[in-house]
């Protein structure tokens, strides 16, 4: 091949059509219920007036997005009809015509040309090194390739179903936008955002302390600290009306109808339970192994009644709420003053000495884990609001690559019992082998990486699969990351990979 | 990045495509009775686990010839007796046959065979494996090609560095795997000839010859071994593999007779033997220049011509030809990507797309549309096709004014061909010509194919016999 020059972005439709033709051969893979999830919301949004939307419990998988995902997916039903008028049946649950099936996947392909958009901007924003280097090692290409062709997206939306690549694209757009100053389009499409999905609320901390420090406040004093006369109310005005301008066109309509409270117990339905369904990875599961394993061992030892236990198990695999036997109950607010705590130290750093747009991203990263970590029925998927936006770090600093590897090997990694059909494994398998090896070579040639480097990194990732595999009934294994936050405030993650209890 | 891991890549993205076109539809799936090919191999692995090997090709009442009877040599047979004994998941033995014969065999022939940069070699190897025909076939429709179509290949490769007798080894084995290689083995059996020659045949060229062809025979007899004791099995075995009586050609496949079909009735005017008589002829006359430039000249570019012609002239001439025998000629096509990228890769096109109405049958449109669009896209924009368009790149030393029209012509036949798959989709046939879109496709197949025999057969007869030109690179 002509070797294309640096400059010269051909390369970029490339990749992005590469990754859309492979999206499209697995249109007839397998899909989880998230699928009959979106249809059942397709058929609620066109058949039902806006009044009935929030209330609509036909089916199970009720409307729990916010309103102006509710509008999205009324805009994509007036395509549907086109497909399958039968798929916008609110009684016809679990319908999956051929049609439908190839709607609802080629919706999700079409709608990931905003990730695609969002993965130029973020790479025409990246920091590099002057110097002609071959294509393949620039650090703009490793980029556009560890965000087009991430394996957790890939597999969580055009396998499992889901419509995370728009999402993430307009967040890594509202990234790009403050990496490249243009803070009142980030602080929009945030806003726009968290009001398609109010999962990102995790991170909001990091955009609302970002904002006001350094977008507000618009000098420092000479050793970084606030100078509070620099406040300008113009800018803070300005911001306000961004977010009560998106917030009154998404909930307006409902506020006027008095179904506010309706709307919001859908969207933070507290009722479901500590732990999803399967294991996200965080320190809960932890607590409940634990608490699990504390209880076999009182029974064993003849400490504790048997009946007097709780009969539900948390690691069953369904949605509900359970109580502890042994160690103390959690609650919500439980949850979310650990979530709390374990931010602080990030959000406080970038109030008090703020590294400018990139200091807000990491502290982005921190909030996403935090929340990841200590968050209330956290869904194993939401790792990717910490793996994607780290990945422009990941290309720009060494220990960043480093840590990069190690938490998306990991992150990756548990996503597999997403996909449990013997069909898919071969799938599953190869894609993350060629995420796993390319992030590895790009990333060892880019920062010339030594060899102990990756293999410390690739063992700590792979550990526990590798323990998993020689303790049956053991626990997967349990892995300690040190934190990468870079002031010498070190947080313990735990990791746990899939257990089979 | 490194080679390694670039190969890697581009391997684990074509095993990744191969595996998502697998959880498609398959051959025969949910139609009974006679379901399709993916039954066929099945029935063969109880065939052959449940009944003594000489039993294995005949009609007998535990084996009805007429449901999916075998009709591939021997090879085949111990191959699936070989998967009954794990009767898993059957497509993971197409992933597993793959990873070991074919892949490499492409891998090698890219690195060690073909010309340019590391980065090229690496983008051939990225094409080769996303010719979507043999995905396709091999992972759609259902079949072992990968393994035929591979140790072929190995025997290019093997012959290509210089090792003449484990080359003919590895073709013979593919040989006993699907009779359908005779159609590679004249350039096969010309270019060892004419390497004899070349050596002297009073000296080591004679000596060549020998080891040659003990070789074959002696593999030919091991892998017939449990049917050599009784001639009458041997015989049996032939008359599965060569059904003669069964016409000129059966269904719609984009060969001269089909295509003439359309406008004289031959398979009615002539008698059997006639047009057997008819069809042998004009093979032979097809194959006949290209064998004797070979013959002549035996490097490895006029082998791989040599390949090309043969195979196509075999499948637009040869007595009962199938759509899907087009994989033999393409094979030889995809090892010319690197050198001539553009009308490999218009052939290559054609060929998936005289396919069509199979992958229709089978329910493959989206693979067929996908893997159609993601081949043509990279290969040309990888392998630069359109800057190889000159006369000297096109070796069209005679055709001068050719060259300009390609281009334009190329992107027309794309387009031809993407309406013509739209209509076969989306519009019913009218009543009185219920086969019409079959027929059209076949027909603009054949004509392609007919185009590009030509081509490669002027390519190949004007390389001149001493390579006179400095600028000549091919002349290893």
């Amino acid at each position: 091949m002509a070797t294309p020059r640096a400059d010269d972005w051909s390369w970029f439709p490339a990749l992005a059509l590469g990754v859309s033709f492979l999206k499209c051969i697995l249109i007839n893979a397998y899909h989880s219920t998230d699928f009959e999830v979106h249809r059942n919301w397709l058929a609620i949004t066109h058949s039902l007036p806006v009044s009935k939307w929030y209330h609509e419990n036909t089916s199970e998988w009720t409307l729990d997005y916010p309103p102006l995902f509710a509008w999205f997916e009324y805009s994509l039903s007036h395509v549907a009809q086109h497909f399958d008028k039968e798929m916008l049946v609110v009684q016809n649950l679990i319908y999956t015509s051929p049609a439908t099936i190839l709607f609802q996947r080629l919706s999700v392909i079409v709608t990931d040309i905003v990730f695609i958009y969002a993965v130029k901007e973020c790479c025409r924003s990246v920091r590099e090194e002057k110097g002609s280097k071959d294509l393949l090692g620039h650090p703009f290409f490793i980029l556009a390739a560890l965000l087009l062709w991430n394996f957790g997206l890939l597999i969580v939306d055009h396998i499992h179903f889901q419509y995370n690549g728009f999402l993430f694209g307009i967040l890594l757009l509202s990234v790009a936008r403050h990496l490249q100053g243009r803070h009142l389009e980030g602080a929009l499409l945030f806003t726009v955002l968290l009001n398609l999905k109010h999962i990102y609320l995790y991170i909001a901390p990091a955009y609302g302390i970002f904002l006001l420090r350094s977008y507000c406040f618009t000098k420092d004093n000479t050793d970084g600290s606030v100078r509070w006369s620099s406040f300008s109310p113009v800018r803070l005005v300005a911001l306000g009306s961004i977010v009560i301008s998106v917030g009154a066109l998404s909930f307006g309509p409902f506020i006027a109808m008095g179904q506010l409270p309706q709307v919001l117990s859908r969207l933070f339905p507290f009722k479901r339970g500590l732990c999803h369904a399967y294991w996200a990875p965080n320190v809960w599961a932890l607590y409940n192994m634990v608490d699990k394993a504390l209880s076999v061992l009182g029974v064993r030892l003849k400490l504790l009644d048997v009946a007097k236990l709780p009969k539900a198990s948390m690691t069953g695999g369904l949605v509900q709420e359970f109580q502890h036997s042994i160690l103390p109950s959690v609650s919500p607010s439980i949850t979310l003053i650990c979530t709390l705590l374990s931010i602080m130290p990030a959000v406080l750093s970038i109030w008090c000495r703020p590294r400018g747009a990139r200091g807000f991203l990491r502290c982005l990263v921190v909030c996403a884990l935090g929340s990841f970590m200590f968050g209330w029925h956290v869904h194993e998927k939401a790792i990717l609001m910490a793996i994607l936006p780290f990945s422009i770090l990941a290309v720009e600093s060494r220990e960043d690559a480093g840590i990069f590897l190690m938490l998306t090997t990991t992150g990756h990694y548990s996503l597999f019992p997403l996909l449990f059909t013997a069909a898919e494994l071969p799938i599953k398998v190869l894609l993350m082998l060629l995420f796993t090896l390319y992030s590895f070579t790009s990333l060892k040639k880019l920062f010339r990486l030594t060899i102990g480097f990756l293999v410390t990194s690739l063992t700590k990732a792979l550990l526990p699969r590798l323990l998993s595999l020689a303790g049956r009934a053991a626990l997967g294994g349990v892995l300690v990351v040190p934190n990468f936050f870079h002031l010498r405030m070190m947080e313990a993650t735990v990791f746990l990979g899939p257990s089979m209890l | 990045m490194e080679n390694w891991s670039l190969v890697s890549i581009c391997v684990l993205f074509g095993l990744t495509a191969r595996w998502a076109v697998s959880l498609n539809s398959y051959s025969g799936a949910g139609k009974p009775p006679m379901f399709g090919d993916y039954e066929a191999q099945r029935h063969w692995q109880e065939v052959t686990y449940n009944l003594p090997v000489h039993e294995w090709y005949f009609n007998t009442t535990d084996n009805n010839l007429n449901y999916w009877g075998l009709d591939y040599p021997p090879l085949t047979a111990y191959h699936s007796l070989l998967c009954a004994h794990d009767h898993g998941f059957d497509f993971c033995w197409v992933l597993v046959a793959d990873l070991l014969i074919y892949i490499p065999a492409v891998v090698l022939y890219s690195f060690y065979l073909s010309e340019g940069s590391n980065k090229k070699k690496v983008c051939t190897v990225l094409c080769i494996l996303l010719y979507p025909g043999l995905i396709l076939i091999d992972y759609g429709h259902f079949q072992y090609n990968s393994i035929s179509l591979g140790l072929a290949l190995w025997g290019v490769v093997v012959l290509g560095l210089g090792w003449d007798v484990l080359g003919s080894l590895a073709f013979v084995l593919s040989l006993n795997y699907k009779q359908m290689e005779l159609y590679h083995s004249l350039p096969f059996f010309c270019y060892l000839l004419g390497k004899c020659f070349k050596q002297g045949l009073a000296g080591r060229g004679l000596f060549l010859l020998v080891k040659i062809a003990v070789t074959v025979l002696v593999t030919f007899a091991l892998c017939w071994l449990p049917f050599l004791s009784d001639p009458g099995q041997i015989l049996q075995v032939v008359h599965r593999l060569f059904p003669v009586g069964r016409g000129l050609f059966e269904d719609k496949v984009a060969n001269t007779w089909c295509s003439l079909n359309v406008l004289i009735k031959i398979k009615t005017i002539l008698s059997t033997d006639t047009q057997l008589y008819f069809s042998l002829t004009t093979t032979l006359l097809a194959i006949l220049p290209s064998s004797i430039k070979l013959l002549m000249k035996p490097t490895l570019w006029q082998f791989k011509l040599a390949l090309v012609n043969s195979s196509l002239a075999f499948f637009l001439f040869s007595f009962q030809v199938h759509e899907k025998s087009i994989l033999l000629p393409a094979l030889p096509v995809c090892l010319l990507l690197n050198d001539l990228p553009l009308p490999a890769i218009w052939f290559l096109q054609a060929s998936t797309f005289s396919m069509l109405p199979l992958f229709l049958k089978d329910g493959l449109l989206v693979p067929y549309v996908v893997t159609s669009l993601a081949f043509l896209f990279f290969s040309i924009y990888l392998l630069s096709a359109f800057e190889h368009c000159s006369e000297d790149k096109l070796r069209l030393g005679c055709l001068r004014h050719l060259p300009s029209l390609i281009p334009g012509s190329f992107y027309f036949s794309i387009t031809a061909m993407a309406g013509l798959s739209f209509m076969s989709v989306a519009l019913a046939p009218p009543d009185q010509l219920p086969d019409l879109f079959p027929l059209l496709v076949s027909v603009f197949s054949y004509l392609h194919f007919l185009g590009l025999l030509l081509y490669f057969n002027i390519v190949q007869i004007a390389e001149p016999l001493q390579s006179v030109r400095k600028n000549q690179k091919k002349s290893n």
